[in-house]
C-alpha cells in the first residue's frame, strides 16, 4: 500500500507534549504490573495467553491496551480486576499487592451488567452500601455521580428503559461512585453505535478531565484508542505480549478535530503496522475470497468498477 | 389479498393482533366445547346406544334403559318378524359421556346436593381439603426446596452434595411411596401431603439450582469489582437476580403439585376432591365427576392467572412480555 501522505514519525512530540510526559512521569505509580504470565489448560495443552507483562500506570493517567483479537487483552484487564489469578506474576496497586476482586478497581463491562432489578439510584448506590456507607450517604452520594453523568431525570428508571450509552453512563457512575484507584474499562463502547460511542469518549474525556481517576481502557478500535489515551500499552497475539507502549504524540486536551492532525494519523499508522502487519505470508489467503465471475456476460453492469 | 390475511394468521414467530389473539384464545376453548356438543347433540354422530322410550313386545327391555344400537336393531327384527309392537328409543351416548348442558347444571348441583350420608362432605368441603392438601405439601416442600436448590445452584460444593442423590431420588415415583407414608403418618392428611411434597421436591430442588445457575455470571462479577463479598453476593445479588424466574418456576411447579393430588388422596382414607369424584361415578352421576375435574382445571387455570398478574406487579424491571 502506498502512502499518500507524508507523515511525521509517531515518535516525534513537540515541546509541550514531551513536557507533559516527563511530568506525567514524576506521579506517584498507582498500578505496576511485573512479570504476568497467564496460561490456560485446555484439552489440547496449556494456551499460554499472556506472556511476561510489565507495565505502569501513573496517578490521573489515562492507558488504552491495543492488540489484534486472541492477544489476551481481556484476559489481561480481568486479572486487573481480580476475576481471573494470573499464573504468576504480581500486581501492585499504589505498591502493595492485590489478590482478587475489590472496591479499590472498578470496572466497566462491555454488556453493561447493571443490575436489572435496581433502579438507576440503586445501581450506583451498590458498591457504596457494599463498603458499609449508610443508606442516607450512599443516597446523597449517589444522586451526585448520576448527576454528573447527566442522568439525574432517570434516578428512578429501570437499566432496562434505557438506551445502551444511557445504560453504559449509569454502569461509568456506579464504577465510580466507589472511588476506585483505577477505572477498568473492558470495550465500554463496543456495543454501541458510532454516533453514541463518539459522544461516550467526550463524556469520559470530560469525567477524566475533572476527577482523579487513573483510567485503565481496553478497545479495539484504533481511533477511540489514540483519541483518549495518554499512552497505548500494544499486545501481540500467540501469546499475548507488550509489543510497545506508545506514548501518543497529540496534543492534550484532546478535541475531535485532531482525528486527521498529523500527529494523530502518524500514531495511527504505527498501529496499524503493529496490529495488521503487512505481509505475514499465510494470513495473506484469508483476505481474499476464492470467487469466479458469476454473474452473465450479457448483464446491464458490465462491472461494478 | 388472501396470501396478506393468511400472512396475517400464519406468520412465523410473529405476534397476532390484539383483537385476532383474544378470538383465537377463545377458539382454544370454544373448540374443544363445540367437538362435544357434536357428538352430544347431533343423534347421527356416534351415539352408539339406544334410550328405550317404549320397550314394545321386548320382555326385557324396560323404559329409560340404555341398550347398546346393536342389540336394539337385532331385537326390532325379531319383533318385526313375528309381527308384535316393535321397541321405540331414541339414539344416545353411554352414560359415562353426559352433554354439556348436563355438566353444566351439575356444576351448579354439585354444589347443591346434600351428602348421602351424614359423615360425607359436601363438595365445597372436599374441595378445600384438597387445596389445603396441595397448600401444605407444596410450602412445605418449598420452605426446604427453595433454599437448598439456591444453595446448590450458587455454590459447588452443595450443588455436589445434594445433586446427585436427587437425581436418583426424583425418579422413585411418589405414589410409591403412599404405603410407606400411611404407615409412617397414618391415614389422614398427613401422608397425603407427603406424597405431594415427595412428587415436588426433588424436581423442585433441581429446577431451582438450575435456575440460579443461570443467572448472568456478569453480574456477579460486576458486582464483586463493586466489593460485594460471599454473603452479600448470595443475599444482593444471585437471589434479587433469579427471583422473576423463581417465581415462574413456582408457578410451573405448583401446576405438578396438582397432578400428584389425585394419587395422594387415594392414600389411606380417600378424601377430597378426589373422594367425590370416585363415590360420585359410584353413583353412575357422570355429570357430577366431569363438573368435579373440570373445576380442578378451574382452579388451576385460575391461580395461574392470578400468580401471573401479580408476577407482573411484583417484578416492575422484567421488559414487559405480552400480556397471556
Amino acid at each position: 500500500m502506498k502512502h499518500m501522505l507524508d507523515l511525521p514519525s509517531y515518535l516525534e512530540q513537540d515541546d509541550e507534549v514531551r513536557d507533559r510526559f516527563t511530568r506525567l512521569k514524576q506521579r506517584p505509580v498507582i498500578l505496576e504490573v511485573k512479570g504476568l504470565d497467564k496460561e490456560f489448560e485446555t484439552p489440547k495443552g496449556k494456551v499460554t495467553a499472556l506472556k511476561d507483562i510489565n507495565f505502569r500506570t501513573h496517578k490521573r493517567e489515562f492507558v488504552c491496551v491495543i492488540g489484534p483479537s486472541g492477544c489476551g487483552k481481556s484476559t489481561l484487564i480481568r486479572i486487573l480486576a481480580g476475576l481471573e489469578t494470573p499464573s504468576s506474576g504480581q500486581m501492585l496497586l499504589d505498591g502493595k499487592e492485590v489478590h482478587g476482586p475489590g472496591p479499590d478497581r472498578g470496572m466497566v463491562f462491555q454488556g453493561y451488567t447493571l443490575f436489572p432489578w435496581l433502579t438507576v439510584r440503586k445501581n450506583v448506590m451498590f458498591g457504596l452500601q457494599m463498603s458499609g456507607h449508610t443508606r442516607e450517604i450512599s443516597e446523597q452520594e449517589a444522586l451526585q455521580w448520576i448527576d454528573l453523568v447527566g442522568l439525574s431525570k432517570f434516578a428512578d428508571s429501570y437499566p432496562h428503559q434505557l438506551s445502551g450509552g444511557m445504560k453504559q453512563r449509569v454502569a461509568i457512575a456506579r464504577a465510580l461512585a466507589n472511588q476506585p484507584r483505577i477505572l477498568l474499562m473492558d470495550e465500554p463502547f463496543g456495543a454501541l453505535d458510532a454516533q453514541t460511542r463518539a459522544k461516550m469518549q467526550s463524556y469520559l474525556m470530560e469525567i477524566w478531565k475533572n476527577i482523579d481517576i487513573t483510567v485503565l481502557f481496553i478497545t479495539h478500535d484504533l481511533d477511540e484508542a489514540i483519541y483518549l489515551a495518554d499512552r497505548i500499552l500494544v499486545l501481540k497475539a500467540h501469546p499475548g505480549e507488550v509489543q510497545e507502549l506508545i506514548e501518543v504524540p497529540v496534543p492534550q486536551p484532546r478535541s475531535p478535530d485532531q482525528l486527521l492532525s498529523p500527529e494523530f494519523l502518524a500514531t495511527k499508522k504505527r498501529l496499524e503496522e503493529l496490529i495488521h502487519p503487512a505481509d505475514e505470508g499465510d494470513d495473506i489467503s484469508e483476505d481474499h475470497l476464492n470467487m469466479v465471475r458469476m454473474v452473465p456476460v450479457d448483464d446491464e453492469v458490465e462491472s461494478v468498477f | 389479498m388472501s396470501t396478506q390475511s393468511s400472512m396475517q394468521w400464519f406468520a412465523v414467530r410473529k405476534e397476532l393482533r390484539p383483537r385476532s389473539r383474544f378470538f383465537v384464545t377463545v377458539m382454544s376453548f370454544l373448540m374443544p366445547l363445540l367437538l362435544w356438543s357434536l357428538i352430544s347433540y347431533v343423534p347421527w354422530l356416534w351415539h352408539p346406544k339406544v334410550d328405550i322410550t317404549d320397550p314394545g313386545a321386548v320382555t326385557y327391555f324396560k323404559e329409560g334403559m340404555l341398550v347398546d344400537r346393536e342389540l336394539f336393531e337385532k331385537e326390532s327384527l325379531v319383533q318385526k318378524e313375528k309381527g308384535e309392537a316393535l321397541p321405540q328409543g331414541n339414539p344416545a351416548n353411554p352414560i359415562y359421556l353426559p352433554a354439556p348442558h348436563e355438566v353444566a347444571i351439575a356444576f351448579y348441583t354439585a354444589f347443591t346436593t346434600e351428602p348421602k350420608r351424614r359423615t360425607e362432605k359436601w363438595l365445597h368441603e372436599s374441595l378445600w381439603d384438597s387445596i389445603q392438601v396441595i397448600f401444605w405439601g407444596f410450602v412445605l416442600s418449598s420452605l426446604i426446596g427453595v433454599p437448598l436448590g439456591i444453595l446448590a445452584g450458587t455454590y459447588d460444593f452443595f450443588s455436589r452434595l445434594f445433586e446427585p442423590f436427587i437425581e436418583f431420588f426424583r425418579y422413585l415415583p411418589a405414589p410409591a411411596f403412599g404405603a410407606l407414608a400411611v404407615a409412617i403418618l397414618g391415614i389422614h392428611e398427613a401422608p397425603k401431603i407427603a406424597i405431594i411434597f415427595i412428587g415436588t421436591f426433588f424436581q423442585q430442588v433441581l429446577v431451582v439450582s438450575n435456575t440460579t445457575r443461570k443467572l448472568d455470571p456478569a453480574l456477579l462479577e460486576a458486582a464483586q469489582t463493586l466489593g460485594a463479598k460471599n454473603k452479600s453476593l448470595l443475599f444482593r445479588v444471585v437471589i434479587p437476580g433469579i427471583l422473576p424466574d423463581l417465581y415462574r418456576d413456582m408457578r410451573i411447579l405448583l401446576g405438578w403439585a396438582w397432578t400428584y393430588l389425585i394419587v395422594a388422596e387415594l392414600i389411606g382414607t380417600s378424601s377430597g376432591i378426589t373422594w367425590f369424584i370416585t363415590q360420585q361415578a359410584r353413583y353412575k352421576n357422570f355429570d357430577n365427576v366431569f363438573a368435579a375435574i373440570m373445576i380442578i382445571g378451574i382452579i388451576g387455570l385460575t391461580t395461574d392467572l392470578i400468580l401471573a398478574y401479580f408476577g407482573r406487579r411484583l417484578f416492575p424491571w422484567q421488559k414487559q412480555a405480552s400480556k397471556a
